[in-house]
Order: C-alpha cells, then sequence, then structure tokens
C-alpha cells in the first residue's frame, strides 16, 4: 500500500511519454489489466483489516480511476495527433483539372432549331417533319405553284426525275399536316431544305423553321403581333424593331418579307445591313385560300398564317458567325464555340 | 428594273428626297435594291468646240488643238485620241478640273508642246465601263462654255428596283410611276401617244397559226429608214441609266419604248423576209441562228415568228440574226404582239437564254398595250431616222385574249383579314389610282381588274394592293387568341433533343453535313447501296444521296484530322435514302464516330486510344434512355466498311437497327485515313421508343450471390453464355453481372476464362441453399453441353 503513490506516478509519466496507441494499451494492460498493478492492489485488499479496508479501498480507486482518465486523454490526443497526421499525407493539389471524359456540345444551327421550336411550342405550337426527298405536287402544285409558274425560278431546284425533287422549303410540311388534321392548326417544320446554289453567301443545303396557324379568325394582325413577339424573344430584345414590307409568295396572300432592325449595328448601317441600317430575316403572309382548296379547308370559316426563316441566317445574327459555309465545314474549332 | 430618277419625276414628282422615295417604294412591296449616282464626281469639265488640229511635231499619235471652252481666247490642248476633228463638241477637262479617281488636270508639257486641259473619252468621265476608243463626241448643238454635268443632266440618280415576279406591271416607267402616283396620292402624267398616220400603203401579210399561244400580232412597215441616223444623247443616257447599251436607232428606240411603256418591240429588215410573217409552232429539225450568233435546234413546243420559208425569231424571246436590222437595213417591219405567258414560260430558259423580252412575256405584258406602244415607237422612229409608215397590221383572237376580270371584295372580308376595317373612301381611292375601276356596293365594292394585273385574280389579291398601299406598318399588332387545350403527355417516347444532349455529355460534338455526297465516297463505303442521284447536281461531289451517315462523319474525320485535330468525337442526326425512287425509304438515323484517345490528354495517364467497346459503351448510353436496353441486342454480322472481327449488327427487338464497329483498315487505306475509327449509326426511330417505368414491390428477404468462372473456347460468345445462364437461372434472378473476362496464364491456350455473379432474391421468403445449388448446378450443367464450358475451381 505504501508504494501506491510511486506506482500511480510513475505509470502517469509513462503515459505521458507513450508515443503511440499500441503503447498506451501496453500501460492499461500494465496497471489496469486483469493482472495490472493496479488490480493486484485491489486484489491485496482481503489481506487488511476491516478497519484498514474502505480507506485504503478508496485509495485504490481513485488511483484507478485517475490512471484511466489519463490514459483516456491520451489516446485521445494521440488519436487526433494520427489522423492529423494521415490528413496531412493525404493532402492533394486541389487546383488539378478533374478527370474524365470532355464535353462534346451541340451544332450551333441544333441550338438555334431548339430555340425557335420552344419560343413556339411554348405557346401551343407541334412540331412537325416530313421526307426531304419530295414529290412535285407538295413542294410547288399544292401550294399555288403550277409548273412554268415564275416562282419556280425563285428557288432552283434540284431534281431527281420530272416530277421527284427536294424540296426546296419546308412547306410539304405544312401542306401534309393540313391535308392530315383540321383546324385548329399550329405547327412549326424545322428541317434541311435544298437549293441549287453555292457561292459566298449560299449553301445548297441549308435549314429552315416555317410555322402556320389556321383557326376562326386570325388576320394579318395576329400574324404581325406572332412574328414580333418571336423575333423580340430570338433575340432577346424587346426594343428590336420590326418592320413587314409587302412581297410575294404564291401561297401567301397578302406577303410580307419581315426586316429586324440591323442587331450588328443597331440600325446605324454597316457591311453586315449593306448599310440600310435593316435585315432581311423572314418570309410571312396569310395562307392563300388556293392552298387550303388543295387541304380541303373551308377558306370562308378558316383563315392562318404562315412563316419562314433560314436558321442559319438567325444562327449568324445571333452567334455573329461571318461566313455561312463554316456551318457544314464542321470544323471541330468551330463547333465547340457553341458548346 | 433600273431607271433614271429625273425620267421617273417627269411622270410623278412627289416632294420626297431620293432616299424618301427609294424607302417609300421598297415599304409597297418594290424593293430598291440600289441608289447611285449615275456619273461619278467629277468638276471643272465644260463643253468646248475643237477649233483647230494639227501634228503634233514631235509625235506621230499626237496632235496638237485649240478649243472653244467658253471662255475669250482659245485654249490650246494635246489631244491623243484618232477620232478628234475640228469643229467636234466634246467634253473639256479646264486646268484645275478634277475627274473620277480624283485626277487633277494640270498644266503640262508634252514632248514640248504646252497642253492646258485635256478633251475626255466617256471611260474617262465614268460613264462607260470600258475603255473607249476615242474622246465623246457630242451633238453638234452643245453650248461650248456649258457646265457639262448640267449640259448632261447627270445630277440624277439611277434607282435600281427588285421586282417580284408577280409584278410585271412594274417592268416599265409607266408601271414604277402608277405605283408611286398611288402611293403619294398624286396624278400620274404620261406622255401622250397619238396615231401616227399613215403616208404608204405598204403591209405585210400576218398570218397567227397559234392564236391561243399569240392572240394579238400588230405589224407595220416603215420605209427609207435611216439606220446610220444618230440615237439622241439624252435617249443613248437614259438608255445608258436603264443599264441598256445603245446599239443603233432602231434598236434603241424598241429599248426605250419597252423601258418606257413595258412592251418588247422587234424590228425586222423588211428585206430579209420572204412573203409575210407566220406565228407559229417551230417544226421538228428547224434551226435559227439568234442575234447573238448561237445557233439553236429548236424544240417543237417553242413559238416562233417565221416568214413563208423559214424562222425568223424566237416568239418573245430573241430575234434571228438574218432578219435583224442592219447598217444597210432601208425597210423595217416593226413587231408589237402579245404573247401569253404560258407560251414564253420556260423558253429562254430552256434554251440558256434570259432576255428583257422573256423577262417580260414570262410575268404578263399588259395586252392592250400593243397599239400605244407601236405608235409611240412608229413616231420616234420617223423622228430619229426619218422614213414613211405603213398601215398598222393588227390580228388578234378575242377569244384567246385574256378576259377582263371582276372581282367583289366585300368589307367585311376586308377586315377580318387585316384586322382593321378601311374608311370606303381610302380603298377605292387606292384601287382607282392603282387602275382598277371600282364602284361601291352595299357591303364593299365591285373591282375591275386593269389588263396589266396578271396577279390580281381573287379577293384576297385586292386586300394586299391596299394594305401594301395602306402600309403593311400601318396596320394592327395583335396576339392570336387560342384554347388552352391540354393534350396527353408521351412519357415512354425519348425525345431527339435528349438523344443528343446524351452524345454531348459524353463527349461528342454534333456535324451536320450535306445530304448528298460524292458517290465514289459512298461506293468505298457501301458498295452495295443504292441510292438516288441528282439530275442536277452542283457539282459531282455532291450528286448522290448519301444511303449512311458514314460517309458524312469519314469526310469531316478527315477534315479535321487534316486541321491537326487528333481526338475527334463526332455525332449527327439526319435522314438516310436508300432504293430507287419507286421504293425509296427516308429513314432517321443517329451516327456517330470516335477517333484518337479515349480521354482528351492530360495529367492523369492513360493515353489509350478509343476503342470499340468505348464507343459501343456511349451508344448503350442510348439505349438505357428508353428505359429497356434488353430490347437491343448485338450480333457478330460482316459491313463492307467495317473490320469483320469488329463489326456488331444492332438488333432492336428483333430487327435490324444499324451497325457498329471499327472502320475496316482496307477501307482507312483507300480514303487516305491514317488513324483508326470506331463508328455507329442507329435508327432514331428505335431510340426514340421507351417505356413508362413500373414498380415492382421491394423484398425484405436477403438477396444470395454466387459467383461462377468458366473457361470456354475463344470464339463462344459472351452474350451467349449470359444467354444460358440467364435461361437456367430460375424466376428470382435479380442481378447478373459480367465481373471477369480473362486469358493468358492459368487459362489453356485458345480457352478464356468468364466470371459471372448471379443475384437472387425471392419476393416473400428466404431463398434456402439447396434451391440455389440446383440452379447452379443447371447452370453448370447446361455451359457444359452447350458450349463446353468448365467451371473453375
Amino acid at each position: 500500500m505504501d508504494h501506491l503513490p510511486t506506482l500511480v506516478s510513475d505509470a502517469r509519466s509513462a503515459i505521458q511519454a507513450a508515443q503511440s496507441v499500441a503503447a498506451l494499451e501496453e500501460l492499461r494492460v500494465r496497471y489496469l489489466g486483469k493482472r495490472g498493478q493496479v488490480t493486484a492492489l485491489l486484489k491485496g485488499l482481503g489481506k487488511l483489516s476491516a478497519e484498514e479496508r474502505p480507506a485504503a479501498g478508496e485509495h485504490i480507486n481513485q488511483a484507478k480511476q485517475a490512471l484511466a482518465d489519463d490514459i483516456e486523454a491520451k489516446r485521445h490526443q494521440l488519436e487526433k495527433a494520427a489522423l492529423e497526421a494521415r490528413l496531412a499525407a493525404e493532402e492533394i493539389d486541389v487546383t488539378l483539372p478533374g478527370r474524365g471524359q470532355s464535353q462534346g456540345g451541340l451544332h450551333p444551327v441544333t441550338r438555334t432549331l431548339e430555340r425557335i421550336e420552344g419560343l413556339f411550342t411554348r405557346i401551343g405550337f407541334d412540331v412537325a417533319v416530313g421526307p426531304e426527298i419530295e414529290d412535285d405536287y407538295h413542294n410547288f402544285e399544292a401550294l399555288n405553284i403550277p409548273a412554268h409558274h415564275p416562282a419556280r425560278g425563285m428557288a432552283d431546284t434540284f431534281y431527281f426525275d420530272a416530277t421527284r425533287l427536294l424540296r426546296t422549303h419546308t412547306s410539304p410540311v405544312q401542306v401534309r399536316t393540313m391535308k392530315e388534321s383540321a383546324p385548329p392548326i399550329r405547327i412549326v417544320c424545322p428541317g434541311r431544305v435544298y437549293r441549287s446554289d453555292s457561292d459566298l453567301t449560299h449553301t445548297p443545303m441549308f435549314h429552315q423553321v416555317e410555322g402556320l396557324l389556321v383557326d376562326e379568325d386570325i388576320s394579318f394582325a395576329d400574324l404581325k403581333g406572332t412574328i414580333e413577339d418571336f423575333l423580340h424573344g430570338f433575340f432577346e430584345r424587346e426594343d428590336l424593331s420590326v418592320r413587314f414590307r409587302p412581297s410575294y409568295f404564291p401561297f401567301t396572300e397578302p406577303s410580307a418579307e419581315v426586316d429586324i432592325q440591323c442587331v450588328i449595328c443597331s440600325g446605324e448601317g454597316c457591311r453586315v445591313c449593306s448599310h440600310s441600317g435593316w435585315l432581311e430575316v423572314m418570309g410571312c403572309g396569310m395562307v392563300h385560300p388556293e392552298v387550303f382548296r388543295h387541304s380541303d379547308i373551308d377558306a370562308e370559316r378558316f383563315s392562318g398564317f404562315a412563316f419562314g426563316m433560314g436558321a442559319e441566317r438567325l444562327a449568324m445574327l445571333r452567334y455573329g458567325v461571318n461566313d455561312l459555309r463554316l456551318f457544314f465545314d464542321n470544323d471541330l474549332r468551330f463547333l465547340r464555340q457553341f458548346a | 428594273m433600273k431607271f433614271s430618277e429625273q425620267w421617273l419625276r417627269e411622270w410623278v414628282s412627289p416632294q420626297l428626297d431620293t432616299q424618301a422615295m427609294a424607302d417609300q417604294v421598297t415599304m409597297a412591296g418594290l424593293e430598291v435594291d440600289a441608289i447611285e449616282p449615275v456619273a461619278k464626281a467629277f468638276s471643272g469639265v465644260v463643253v468646248a468646240e475643237v477649233l483647230s488640229k494639227e501634228q503634233h511635231p514631235d509625235a506621230d499619235k499626237l496632235n496638237v488643238c485649240t478649243v472653244n471652252d467658253g471662255t475669250a481666247e482659245p485654249v490650246q490642248v494635246v489631244c491623243g485620241a484618232p477620232n478628234v476633228a475640228v469643229g467636234q463638241k466634246v467634253p473639256f477637262a479646264r486646268v484645275d478640273g478634277v475627274l473620277p479617281g480624283d485626277f487633277r488636270i494640270r498644266k503640262a508639257k508634252l514632248r514640248g508642246v504646252e497642253s492646258r486641259g485635256m478633251i475626255c473619252a466617256e471611260s474617262e468621265l465614268g460613264l462607260a465601263e470600258e475603255a473607249s476608243p476615242g474622246i465623246f463626241v457630242l451633238p453638234a448643238s452643245a453650248p461650248p462654255g456649258e457646265d457639262f454635268r448640267a449640259y448632261m443632266g447627270l445630277e440624277d440618280t439611277i434607282i435600281e428596283v427588285d421586282l417580284t415576279p408577280n409584278r410585271g406591271d412594274c417592268l416599265s416607267l409607266k408601271g414604277i410611276a402608277r405605283e408611286v402616283g398611288a402611293l403619294n396620292r398624286q396624278a400620274v402624267a404620261a406622255p401622250t401617244v397619238d396615231a401616227v398616220k399613215a403616208t404608204l400603203d405598204a403591209t405585210l401579210p400576218v398570218s397567227v397559226e397559234a392564236a391561243e399561244q399569240c392572240p394579238r400580232y400588230m405589224g407595220r412597215v416603215i420605209q427609207g429608214v435611216d439606220v446610220s441616223a444618230v440615237t439622241p444623247l439624252w435617249m443613248v443616257e437614259r438608255l445608258r441609266r436603264s443599264g441598256v447599251r445603245s446599239i443603233d436607232p432602231v434598236v434603241d428606240i424598241t429599248n426605250y419604248v419597252m423601258l418606257e411603256l413595258g412592251q418588247p418591240l422587234h424590228a425586222f429588215d423588211r428585206d430579209n423576209l420572204d412573203g409575210g410573217v407566220v406565228v407559229r409552232h417551230a417544226r421538228e429539225g428547224e434551226r435559227l441562228t439568234l442575234l447573238d450568233g448561237q445557233d439553236i435546234q429548236l424544240r417543237p413546243e417553242t413559238l416562233l415568228i417565221a416568214d413563208q420559208q423559214k424562222p425568223l425569231a424566237i416568239a418573245g424571246v430573241m430575234g434571228g440574226e438574218h432578219s435583224g436590222v442592219s447598217p444597210s437595213t432601208r425597210t423595217i417591219f416593226l413587231e408589237a404582239a402579245f404573247f401569253t405567258p404560258l407560251a414564253i414560260a420556260g423558253q429562254a430558259r430552256s434554251y440558256g437564254l434570259h432576255t428583257d423580252a422573256s423577262h417580260r412575256f414570262e410575268r404578263g405584258v399588259d395586252p392592250q398595250l400593243t397599239v400605244d406602244a407601236i405608235e409611240r415607237a412608229t413616231a420616234l422612229l420617223l423622228d430619229i431616222c426619218g422614213g414613211q409608215c405603213g398601215k398598222l397590221v393588227d390580228v388578234k383572237d378575242e377569244a384567246y385574249l385574256p378576259h377582263s376580270r371582276h372581282i367583289s371584295l366585300r368589307a367585311q372580308r376586308l377586315e377580318k383579314v387585316l384586322g382593321k376595317a378601311l374608311a370606303a373612301h381610302d380603298v377605292s381611292d387606292i384601287l382607282s389610282r392603282l387602275g382598277f375601276g371600282v364602284s361601291s356596293t352595299a357591303n364593299g365594292w365591285e373591282v375591275d381588274v386593269p389588263s396589266w394585273r396578271f396577279d390580281a385574280a381573287i379577293e384576297e389579291d385586292l386586300i394586299e394592293e391596299i394594305a401594301r398601299i395602306h402600309g403593311y406598318n400601318n396596320l394592327p399588332v395583335r396576339r392570336p387568341a387560342a384554347r388552352l387545350a391540354l393534350r396527353p403527355g408521351n412519357e415512354a417516347g425519348v425525345t431527339q433533343s435528349q438523344l443528343r444532349r446524351q452524345m454531348v455529355a459524353r463527349g461528342y460534338q454534333e456535324a451536320i453535313t450535306y445530304s448528298f455526297v460524292a458517290p465514289e465516297l459512298q461506293a468505298t463505303l457501301l458498295p452495295d447501296a443504292v441510292a438516288p442521284t441528282l439530275a442536277n447536281p452542283i457539282s459531282n461531289d455532291l450528286s448522290v444521296m448519301r444511303a449512311s451517315l458514314f460517309p458524312g462523319l469519314v469526310r469531316t474525320l478527315e477534315y479535321n484530322l487534316n486541321r491537326q485535330q487528333t481526338r475527334v468525337r463526332l455525332f449527327e442526326t439526319g435522314l438516310i435514302f436508300n432504293g430507287q425512287l419507286d421504293n425509296l425509304s427516308q429513314t432517321p438515323m443517329l451516327g456517330a464516330l470516335a477517333c484518337g484517345a479515349r480521354y482528351p490528354e492530360g495529367w492523369s495517364g492513360n493515353r489509350e486510344s478509343v476503342d470499340f467497346y468505348d464507343v459501343k459503351g456511349d451508344l448503350e448510353s442510348l439505349f438505357a434512355l428508353g428505359g429497356c436496353p434488353e430490347d437491343w441486342r448485338m450480333e457478330p454480322a460482316p459491313h463492307p466498311s467495317l473490320h469483320p472481327g469488329q463489326c456488331a449488327r444492332i438488333l432492336y427487338q428483333g430487327q435490324e437497327a444499324g451497325w457498329l464497329g471499327t472502320l475496316h483498315p482496307e477501307v482507312r487505306a483507300r480514303l487516305g485515313l491514317k488513324a483508326d475509327a470506331v463508328v455507329f449509326e442507329v435508327s432514331l426511330v428505335a431510340l426514340s421508343s421507351g417505356k413508362v417505368p413500373a414498380f415492382a414491390p421491394l423484398s425484405r428477404y436477403p438477396e444470395v450471390r454466387r459467383d461462377l468462372a468458366f473457361t470456354v473456347a475463344q470464339p463462344v460468345s459472351v452474350q451467349s453464355l449470359l444467354d444460358t445462364a440467364a435461361a437456367n437461372a430460375g424466376d428470382y434472378l435479380t442481378d447478373m453481372r459480367l465481373f471477369d473476362v480473362y486469358s493468358g496464364q492459368g487459362v489453356a491456350e485458345g480457352q478464356k476464362s468468364i466470371a459471372l455473379g448471379l443475384t437472387w432474391q425471392h419476393p416473400s421468403r428466404t431463398l434456402n441453399d439447396d434451391e440455389i445449388n440446383q440452379l447452379v448446378d443447371s447452370i453448370v450443367e447446361q455451359m457444359q453441353r452447350g458450349f463446353s464450358a468448365e467451371l473453375r475451381g
């Protein structure tokens, strides 16, 4: 009993000096284990008299508790240090780039088509598509462009034989839709179209989005409103000036070309707008009664408007692309700019 | 249509400057394409008279002249032009005058002789494109000293209008003036045309055998014409300002009247005609040498002007060389005819021609214009070339002349189409000024269409006219109202947009390539493809429709490899075309190509090239979007452009839906492609189908997993092993994983080891070892029986 204070102080020194959790565990076994030195003291209590026993017991238990606390504190300290060491060892350079695949990207024309479709589908238009090898009837006749009509010269057509051709516009899709369904009709028709023209500002293939709205009581005023809203939405500019200029398409009457204030120079005049301050962006008009007749729609009861635009043209204006042919070169350095 | 602004202002002259008038016309549908000054800027040029001319003492080709430039003293000038002569009136640039190109005239000595100014040629004044052969000789009446610009009326602009094909009526000053008059509500002053009194009996029999195509033919003989007469400068200038070159007075006059009134005219040399004029269709084998020197074979549907012996001209298109006016012509036969648009449409183009006449007749020339035009031309001819005229020959067939058209216009319809009611008096005023006959009725107007408006047939045409003149931008703006009707949403389908975005997420860049490709490229990749060929391609490189997306993708790969892009991931969506025209399929596909390193170059090692399984994984990620990957299978099959050992036919629900594989090395060699590439294309229709998810209850009982490794011969496909395992695994197999494929040390030569992890779970009880062991035994037995597969220990 007499050496208890020495025992405790030795143990405490040893605990403080322990370098690892394992060494600490050894100390715990040495002092507090089943055969440990403090445990041995407790076992030796029986040899004492009944008077001495309680006091001695209390002393030993106090020492035992103190050592257990010390060991626990030391263990905590050692574990914390070990964790810190591990964390320090595991430090990485978080500025290294992440691993894995690179992101691809949509073609700017697709991006443009999707935006146009989105603007119209959000107000209740459907998207309709159709074949690209068409016949004379759907591409011309049904659109009030009979054979020898001077308007056939407006679009140089790629032919396969006397009656089969590559569609020159997506209007055949409108014709098919009008034949297959009844008003109200609200569709946009995006897709590839073809004209045998190839120079700085023409490619033999390009993309159009045409739209059609047929219902009772649709007027030119509705057409103007829809087109203005569309152009404001597409260019995200509420103050963009839009003007309607009379024009001619065999399938609409009245017909109009739509000009916007030049988005490059804001109407000041620049090379892109040929110093006119205006850019022609689309054609439109009220559906010609003859077109309705081909589709068995009652032109007295229903009226409608149609419009058409070139996606490349709009993409060029929106993204500032200065050469139409870039769209079909598919140079990755070009395409990646639209990812 | 190009014309001088001054000329237009003689007809109608609104209080607007040039730009404002051009804008106004543009906004009425006659798009002004260009406004140009009729002459470039120059100054210090006056009319002068050549007083004397002497040979330069030291230069053979130079003359020393004196001119009267309106100042007191004659001015000495050295002139190199071969045509300079005493008495001529010429444009003379004084010292300190500035010619186009900022060329300042200075006092100079030419081979020792002083020259104080310059006698100018047309090209030196910017009045002709090509270099002129000599100085510009002005009419004798030109007053010396007058400013040359003022004398020529050069403070003028050329306005060029791009007309839509429906507005043939505006291919003349008369037509343009009518529009400007209507827009400004201003009267138009047309030149008066009086009938010329015939002073000869001479005439020529005209027989029209094709009255349907030529309902009216007028002609007149004019004798004693002096073709060497000089076309007056004012006419030459007006022609020039309309882009028409002066040829000789007869041709100039016919062109002038065409520009003025819109009626194409033709003058024949009377002495080269055998008998009378016959209007008929060409006969088999007939040929004609045209005015431009071209000798052409005529086709029977071509309408001709002929004489008793031979063709003279293609009606409404171009005259013949033989019958045309030449310097020796003394008697002409002047023609003014109405050919129907259908008779002329396409004719010029079919011979590779396009003329001012065909351009007008195709669009429609006023059938009532022939009289005015021929009288106007006769008067000008007699005035300029002298001669005497015979009586008018007028052959017409009323039955085939365009009928006068009559349209009822309802006020209520007008309002419905435009979204606005217009004042009744505005409506009648607009229509009347455009030449329509208008009378009001209880609910609108009765309207007579003028003979020159071929484009007005229905009520909507009139509505457009009114809207056009009223101004589209003065019409209201409104938003269409529609019923908000919800429709069922298609949840199962996969949209193209989702598929594209999946490809983008997997690192692919979208390409858009032409739908027509080079036949050689297509044949190299798809020797058996049958696809439509264009009859009139832009070039051979773009002449056959693509039967697959591979040609476009491979071409794009090549393009990018040539531009130092070594890692290429591309995809495209679009139609492919297979079969002949009569049994053609136009199938939407998604195709992709991968070439180069698996990952973009980076710090993380792994420089491996992309391979079949990388791309297959990308493809399978598309299958997964629909939620039914089990509907898709791949089987080994040969494809002409793909490596025979790395090529799979893609099946969707058992049907062929596309191909996946590595480009065949031989094909690559033929295309000159150095890098390996893996490609696929697959039906967009199949990719777009999917399913609506259906819930299955979650089991609360433990799952059991067993791993089985087999050795089998190399050629055995993993798919067949997986199928056999699945078929014998009972009803409660919930997952099967292929977790190892190995060959090499520890596995016999020609064999491979395949490791499968199978997981079972019962929905309502715990599975016991016995039943699982039975299933495993059955799988092992079937593997052994079917593929001689041995279970590895």
